[in-house]
């Protein structure tokens, strides 16, 4: 049976469990004078049943469906004789999908090598082996659970207690997901990067200003290295995020102000969620609209003053991706200047001060810290941001600061070397992983700096 | 001392700068509300404009005989034969009918290139399940091709280039006076996948691909979600294990996108051996991503339930986990759903992490299962947008529109929620 058959089964098979000691619960109440008399109440055993018979089973199953393909995979491989045995792993994959094509029927076996025949063969009895095996396995272990639930419901057993301690730490190991989930990310880069730096010195990546990671199809060609130097990366992603920032800090700030201070309710009513509006729209609509629109309107803007604009200009990437983030900035700003305390409000116009003096003087140097972080995050934002340069800024690593230039981002080159097929084991594929792992250093300083100096700023006035 | 007048004149005279001070701060908010309004509805515009045209299919309707002589065609149930068979001759036929004079080689061509590439494969499916119409002569609508489609469609937009010789655009326009040429609503693109020839491309398969994907993303998050703010809000003891949980959580919700294609690209298709391009691996992606935010949004919805009901229910002696079972997660339920609904919005617009792990694929087919090869609606969007064909740019902002109608219903569909469920305590 299918692994998507197989999980409702064993939710199915968990659910006749719990209904079974549900009723065996009563049932052995009886003679004793009613559930009172038991240490649990029915539903506590019938659960008990449920979880001991499905995490067992779904464990299994998720086990089984995560490794079935890598041992297969091997076994198989292994199988091929001496001379068969690919030299690198792009073209033990080319292999591979040569036997899977034979053994699913559309290759036609008369046109592959005897060697590969063989190994579909093997690879479709290995498959099924599999598809058997993690059926009655699953199915045996999630009615062993249940039943054994079943035997241990008696009057003295209290079922809540252990009901309750796995439900709290199959609680706690949903929570410890996001750790999981970071160490993934982490080691997903880390390998890979380390051996990009096994072929590229750190130095050179770091501190060289040239990016061109063509790799050579031949090994003598000229130019085969290629250069790995991120410092033009680096200027164009800095430069996409200012003008962004410029764009989107000043109007968000404002914006955020407006609304909190001056904006009648009414207003406010219907403004804050069309701001959210531009907020919920998605990354790849900002894109096109970079791309298709904005490009070509600077771009016949620059001409007709005189200038030279690219047509994947940095500032049509930039201003786009401003009023993309103007929404993060606005909301930030106005959580933080909602939490300056009402007494300084007060104070400063029982002064004398008039509205925009208190926000000048008083609220804004109050909320400083606070708005400081959000642009923070603000920035990590526009940092890590893809689709809007993939789509609208260029490929190649310009070192420029002219925002009518065309410049590639760290995103950019990520997006567009790990899309598509790739050499396996390559400087190229790999740089895409240093890549990963330096945007993910970047924007993790940056996340924790903002999170602590808002996290500050609120214990401030709490 | 300065006598009493001038110093009333010095206040008056600074109040009035102070006051025209604040009246220009106040404009400034006002010029930043409109900035960003303003590029809101720019944006719309430009994509109404851009994608309106997208609806409209142009179509060609004819009186097609099928002649089987003319196709050498005798028996359209037997396969060999409906191979070799000459599917385009009776459309050719049928539009020469139109324009009788027609001779000669070279303007056949041209006046076969009219109706789309797939016209004759079309008539090819017709007869294979309706054996019975060979030698009948039938009305058939074929799609135009697609450069006639731009000229019925774009002849006065500067942004597209009409390639189509000046005889071609002659009987194009008579044909669309005689009514042979036609606009109507683009039923194609809720019928197809993704096709070479835009007038062929749909988004069926993109919507299908993107419903799988959430609905993966939805059944993973949801639950691990809900379980860790529960377990943060209500057990976890104050120790460095939750603090660090904590940090985790909330730099995973500003991590980058693209970063967590580089994790699914890693460990599901790298480690795990997952295949690429399918639901299963894109939805545990997004669930990825949007545990966190799904943590933050309920973790709120929990703390929302006042502490009184906790009280009332520990008096009448609920275990810790009854309390929490029983009273806190229903009524924190609601806020926990609204606020998931608009992270799974989030997530049908997410495209960068998807293209890592290959669901860039060019798919005809709908997807029909969790491990088929499919793509999702933003991924198809930016196929069509960087695709060089012209007949794709007003798919794509179709396509957008699409998309936008979906998130703004469910983004909608969460502040109903929120507006009907909503307990003030």
């Amino acid at each position: 049976m299918q692994t998507a058959n197989l999980l409702p089964l064993v939710l199915i098979l968990a659910a006749v469990a719990f209904w079974l000691s549900f009723q065996r619960s009563r049932a052995v109440a009886a003679p004793l004078g009613g559930v009172r008399h038991l240490k649990a109440l029915p539903t506590h055993y019938a659960a008990r049943a449920a979880l001991w018979s499905a995490i067992p089973g779904l464990v299994l199953l998720g086990l089984w469906a995560g490794f079935e393909g890598k041992v297969i995979h091997s076994i198989v491989m292994a199988s091929l004789p001496e001379g068969m045995a690919p030299d690198s792993a792009g073209q033990a994959s080319l292999l591979f999908t040569q036997i899977s094509n034979v053994a699913r029927g559309s290759l036609n076996p008369d046109l592959a090598p005897e060697a590969v025949v063989q190994a579909a063969a093997l690879l479709e009895n290995l498959r099924e082996q599999s598809r058997v095996f993690k059926t009655v396995l699953v199915i045996l272990v999630t009615v062993l659970g249940a039943a054994f639930a079943w035997f241990r419901v008696a009057p003295h057993v209290n079922a809540r207690n252990s009901v309750e301690t796995t439900l709290r730490r199959i609680f706690f190991v949903c929570a410890a997901v996001a750790v999981l989930t970071t160490m993934g990310i982490v080691f997903s880069v880390i390998f890979e990067t380390i051996r990009f730096f096994g072929r590229v010195p750190i130095t050179e990546f770091l501190f060289g200003t040239s990016w061109s990671p063509q790799t050579a199809l031949r090994p003598d060609q000229v130019g085969a290295d290629g250069a790995f130097g991120v410092i033009p990366l680096f200027t164009g992603t800095l430069l996409i995020s200012v003008i962004a920032l410029l764009v989107a800090v000043p109007t968000g700030l404002l914006s955020a102000i407006y609304l909190s201070e001056y904006a009648g309710k009414r207003a406010r009513s219907v403004i804050k969620p069309l701001l959210e509006l531009l907020a919920g729209i998605p990354t790849v609509v900002y894109g096109f609209f970079a791309a298709l629109t904005v490009a070509p309107f600077i771009r016949d803007l620059a001409e007709s003053i005189g200038l030279t604009a690219s047509s994947q200009s940095a500032l049509a990437a930039g201003l786009v991706m401003g009023i993309m983030i103007i929404p993060f900035v606005s909301s930030l700003s106005d959580d933080v200047i909602n939490a300056v305390p009402q007494s300084l409000r007060d104070g400063s116009l029982a002064l004398g001060a008039t509205q925009s003096e208190t926000m000048k003087k008083v609220i804004f140097p109050a909320a400083l810290p606070g708005i400081m972080g959000g642009i923070l995050l603000a920035a990590s934002r526009a940092i890590g941001e893809t689709m809007i340069v993939v789509m609208a800024a260029g490929l190649a690593a310009n070192l420029t600061a002219n925002p009518l230039e065309s410049v590639t981002t760290v995103t950019v080159q990520i997006a567009t070397l790990l899309v598509g097929d790739q050499e396996f084991n390559s400087a190229k594929t790999l740089s895409a992983f240093a890549l990963g792992m330096l945007l993910f250093i970047v924007t993790l300083i940056l996340n924790v700096i903002a999170l602590k100096v808002v996290r500050k700023y609120r214990e401030q006035y709490e | 001392m300065n006598n009493p007048t001038s110093q009333a004149e010095l206040v008056r005279r600074s109040l009035k700068r102070r006051y025209r001070k604040e009246r220009r701060f106040r404009l400034y908010g006002m010029i930043a509300v409109a900035i960003a309004l303003l590029s809101l509805l720019i944006l719309f515009a430009d994509i109404i404009q851009k994608g309106h045209t997208g609806f409209l299919k142009t179509t060609i309707t004819l009186d097609v005989e099928l002649d089987g002589e003319l196709m050498y065609l005798t028996d359209p149930t037997d396969r060999d034969e409906m191979a070799m068979a000459d599917f385009t001759a009776p459309i050719l036929a049928a539009l020469k009918a139109q324009f009788p004079d027609v001779e000669g080689r070279a303007a056949e061509r041209e006046l076969s290139r009219l109706v789309g590439t797939y016209a004759a494969s079309d008539l090819r499916d017709l007869l294979r399940a309706e054996p019975g119409l060979l030698g009948t002569t039938q009305t058939l609508e074929f799609l135009a091709h697609d450069t006639v489609s731009v000229y019925v469609k774009h002849a006065d937009n500067p942004r597209y280039t009409v390639r189509l010789s000046d005889q071609q655009k002659q009987w194009v326009d008579e044909l669309q006076a005689r009514g042979v040429i036609d606009t109507s609503f683009n039923d194609v693109l809720f019928q197809n996948g993704d096709s070479r020839e835009p007038a062929n491309a749909g988004i069926l398969g993109a919507i299908v691909g993107s419903m799988l994907t959430m609905l993966v993303t939805l059944v993973l998050s949801f639950p691990v979600g809900v379980a860790a703010a529960i377990y943060l809000e209500e057990f976890a003891p104050r120790n460095r294990l939750t603090d660090f949980i904590e940090v985790n959580i909330n730099n995973l919700a500003a991590v980058p996108s693209i970063i967590f294609g580089l994790l699914g690209l890693a460990v599901f298709i790298g480690a795990f051996g997952m295949p690429r391009s399918v639901p299963v691996v894109g939805g545990l992606v997004l669930a990825l991503m949007t545990v966190p935010t799904i943590i933050i949004s309920s973790r709120a919805a929990i703390k929302s339930v006042p502490p009184s009901i906790r009280e009332a229910a520990e008096g009448i002696g609920a275990s810790r986990m009854q309390v929490v079972l029983h009273h806190v997660l229903p009524l924190a339920m609601p806020g926990m759903l609204t606020g998931s609904i608009i992270v799974m919005a989030q997530a049908l617009g997410e495209t960068a992490p998807l293209l890592l792990i290959g669901m860039v694929a060019f798919i005809v087919d709908i997807p029909d299962g969790l491990f088929d090869a499919a793509t999702v609606l933003p991924v198809q969007i930016y196929l069509w947008a960087s695709s060089a064909e012209q007949g794709f740019i007003e798919l794509a902002s179709a396509g957008i529109m699409v998309l936008l109608t979906f998130m703004i219903s469910m983004n909608a569909l969460a502040i109903w929620l929120r507006k009907r469920l909503e307990r003030r305590w």
